[in-house]
């Protein structure tokens, strides 16, 4: 059976860490930055765990500042 | 599989409408009016009627609107939005014509104008953004607040006998001839934002065939008036505010 992988770049620069990309994953993919802020002071959104995305978008779907782009392959 | 090899033009499944700005949007982290925003820059392109397609912009958060969506806009009065529609569409019909407005901007002060633009049938499309609260002013009670919702002018909770009942404007404007499609939707799942899409799209579509007035409103959080992080605010709202405004087509004029 073929495998789905995904992968999502985030804006980081636009990205406002409002977490809810992170609650619409249903793979828990996505985290915010602990530590690390962008230029506007916000914790930006990253893949956490890259190998569990799926590329399902719901991350992008619900993102109100639209900084997420979303990537997807089929491996046979 | 790499990421870099995973992270190509090709592989692209999903990104931000063209028509989106890139401009960082002055909207609190978490807003509803980011992921509307959104949506109705992706419906204008995929119908491709970006260069005849006006907006009207309300006042209340969404008053820079103008700044984000790359179509041609107007800015209304406050209130106002629904009688500049009706005459941007009246003077050239051929345009697609919308107007974006909020709870106070739709359902308090221009409540005359958007009765009367519905009762006409202008073939406009009205977004009506409903957060239940005045939140560009700080978080005071709108009409459309809850009983017993806590705001910074009802701080003991909206109670009925001093304030009244929350207006459902979409109800009413249901009831109108003019209207063509009614619907109320939500943009706090994934899924729920698939639907909101969809409507959109109908309501363009309504506007083009010129069919009558069609009325997305979409109910929505402000997580900074009701005080909250944006992810309780999308809880809170799917528990207590979807009771009073039920998610659904209203009316539906084709079926």
């Amino acid at each position: 059976m073929a495998k789905i992988q995904g992968a999502v770049t985030v804006n980081k620069e636009r990205c406002k860490g409002c977490n809810l990309c992170v609650v619409a994953c249903p793979t828990e993919t996505l985290s915010l930055q602990p530590y690390e802020v962008n230029d506007r002071g916000y914790h930006f959104a990253f893949m956490s765990n890259p190998e569990a995305c799926i590329g399902c978008c719901s991350c992008a779907l619900v993102c109100p500042d639209a900084c997420i782009e979303v990537y997807r392959v089929k491996i046979d | 599989m790499d990421i870099e090899d995973i992270i190509k033009p090709e592989n692209k499944v999903y990104a931000a409408p063209e028509l989106l700005e890139e401009v960082n949007m002055h909207y609190c982290p978490g807003c509803s009016h980011g992921v509307i925003h959104k949506l109705v820059a992706e419906v204008i392109s995929e119908l491709g009627i970006v260069e005849r397609t006006v907006g009207v912009s309300p006042v209340g958060c969404a008053v820079f609107a103008y700044n984000y969506i790359d179509c041609d806009w107007i800015e209304a009065a406050h209130g106002r939005a629904p009688a500049i529609a009706t005459a941007a569409n009246r003077l050239w019909p051929e345009n697609v014509v919308f107007t974006y407005q909020g709870d106070g901007d739709m359902s308090a002060i221009g409540t005359a104008e958007t009765i009367h633009a519905a009762n006409r049938g202008e073939n406009i499309v009205m977004i009506f953004v409903n957060n239940a609260i005045y939140g560009m002013t700080g978080g005071q009670m709108a009409p459309t607040t809850l009983i017993g919702q806590k705001t910074s002018t009802s701080p003991y909770g909206r109670r009925v006998d001093l304030n009244g009942h929350p207006l459902e404007i979409t109800n009413l404007l249901k009831e109108l001839d003019g209207t063509c499609y009614v619907t109320r939707q939500s943009v706090h799942t994934p899924a729920n934002v698939r639907k909101t899409k969809a409507a959109l799209k109908k309501a363009f579509m309504n506007a083009i065939a010129k069919k009558g007035t069609s009325v997305v409103e979409v109910v929505s959080t402000c997580n900074s008036g009701w005080k909250m992080t944006p992810e309780k605010a999308n809880e809170w709202m799917a528990q207590h505010m979807f009771e009073k405004y039920p998610l659904g087509d209203l009316k539906n004029s084709e079926s």
